[in-house]
């Protein structure tokens, strides 16, 4: 794998995370249990897929092959989309929604501080704009876990499924793939095992306020960064490009 | 022939559709002009990732140059270095103070960003007894409150 096509990988699966993410969480737009949540979770959705736009662009230029953003977004089967896994669990009641964007959050920011400083101008430049919203996102996420945690027994509970359902999505996240650990080494992105201390510190330190349990569970589920997705990506992907995979090449 | 400071002057018609009495340069999101020869380039930098508005100033942009009868020019997007509310100038704060927007506080404090600063005073009374509704507003640059002076509702341009 030359570094080229690394980085073509490496900024198709930001784009693929962002754009996954940020459609699952549009699914609330409309739905969310308060008005102020409601746009809150649309001005999120809307970050994430602005951020998708930007590498999804950069991916079609580093490949060369004539792809832009939108043949990337919907003209690829779930095979071909090699985000994690977490990011495209269904968005569940409101304590699965919360609890999988404050797992994700809290890795994504370290992720972006990192990137932030990347001798890759292009992605320095997305990292730079994205870790300031990203921000937002992380302490929106943890204010609600704390809410839900240490609220009543209801969200406490609900809350704590949430963590147990999720929690075995995690570990993929620090998983490297080759093209990975080939941008890591040319010092152009981290490595990623070494923001799990980061990510621990945040996990531990909302879970604690929250008064939730870090699930014991070791097992850990993974296949999404090669392409290998749960039966719910598939499901996602069909409603997301029906327009485009009906009527090729449409614009409006 | 136009110099740089008169295309900056006409890209004063542009404003934010969605903020319509500040303009691209009172919002910071106009970074740079520069002419050569005949030719304009135009810089100009998104306030949030996917803020929805960016496709339509830079349409606008294009329209303006165009209608002027500007023929040759560039209209390019930059990420780096990434928009901050420290960009909007005086001007546009009193604006958006006078649409009933309370302004953005400096980035320099950062206790803003770590959500511990300062009360942000009503627009409309003035009062500092002011509570944060959402840190998601109406759109993805404001973050919603009341006050509890005078009892309204409004938007924040939050500190970026």
């Amino acid at each position: 794998m030359t570094q080229q096509e690394a980085l073509f990988r490496f900024a198709l699966r930001m784009g693929d995370n962002t754009l996954v993410l940020g459609h699952r969480i549009s699914e609330w737009c409309g739905h969310a249990p308060v008005l102020e949540e409601d746009i809150a979770q649309a001005n999120i959705a809307l970050d994430l897929i602005g951020q998708a736009r930007n590498y999804l662009a950069y991916a079609g230029e580093v490949e060369g092959k004539g792809r832009g953003e939108d043949a990337l977004a919907y003209l690829r089967d779930s095979r071909e989309y090699i985000n994690a896994l977490i990011t495209e669990q269904p968005k569940g009641d409101f304590a699965h929604t919360i609890v999988r964007s404050f797992l994700w959050d809290a890795f994504h920011l370290p992720l972006l501080k990192a990137l932030a400083n990347s001798p890759d101008e292009r992605l320095k430049g997305i990292a730079e704009k994205a870790v300031k919203e990203v921000t937002y996102h992380l302490r929106h996420s943890s204010e609600w876990l704390v809410r839900f945690g240490d609220g009543t027994g209801e969200s406490h509970d609900r809350a704590q499924a949430a963590l147990n359902d999720l929690w075995r999505f995690t570990g993929e996240l620090f998983e490297a793939d080759d093209a990975e650990r080939l941008l890591a080494k040319a010092g152009i992105i981290p490595q990623l095992e070494n923001l799990k201390a980061d990510w621990n510190a945040t996990v531990d330190g909302v879970l604690k306020e929250a008064t939730l349990q870090r699930p014991a569970g070791e097992w850990m589920a993974s296949g999404g960064k090669h392409g290998m997705h749960t039966e719910h990506l598939g499901l996602m992907l069909a409603e997301m490009q029906v327009l485009q995979r009906t009527h090729p090449g449409a614009t409006w | 022939m136009r110099t740089a400071e008169d295309i900056t002057a006409l890209l004063e018609q542009v404003k934010d559709p969605e903020i319509p009495v500040i303009s691209i340069r009172e919002l910071g999101v106009l970074r740079n002009v520069s002419v050569d020869e005949d030719r304009v380039e135009v810089t100009i930098t998104p306030t949030y990732s996917g803020c929805p508005a960016m496709d339509f100033m830079r349409l606008e942009v294009e329209r303006t140059l165009r209608e002027a009868g500007v023929e040759r020019f560039t209209v390019h997007q930059a990420l780096s270095p990434a928009w901050t509310t420290d960009w909007i100038s005086e001007e546009g704060r009193k604006k958006l103070l006078d649409f009933g927007i309370a302004p953005p506080p400096s980035s320099a404090d950062i206790r803003a960003l770590k959500g511990t600063a300062p009360a942000i005073a009503c627009p409309l009374c003035g009062s500092t007894d002011t509570t944060l509704v959402s840190h998601f507003g109406s759109t993805a640059c404001k973050a919603l409150y009341k006050c509890n002076a005078c009892k309204e509702p409004f938007d924040h341009f939050k500190c970026h």
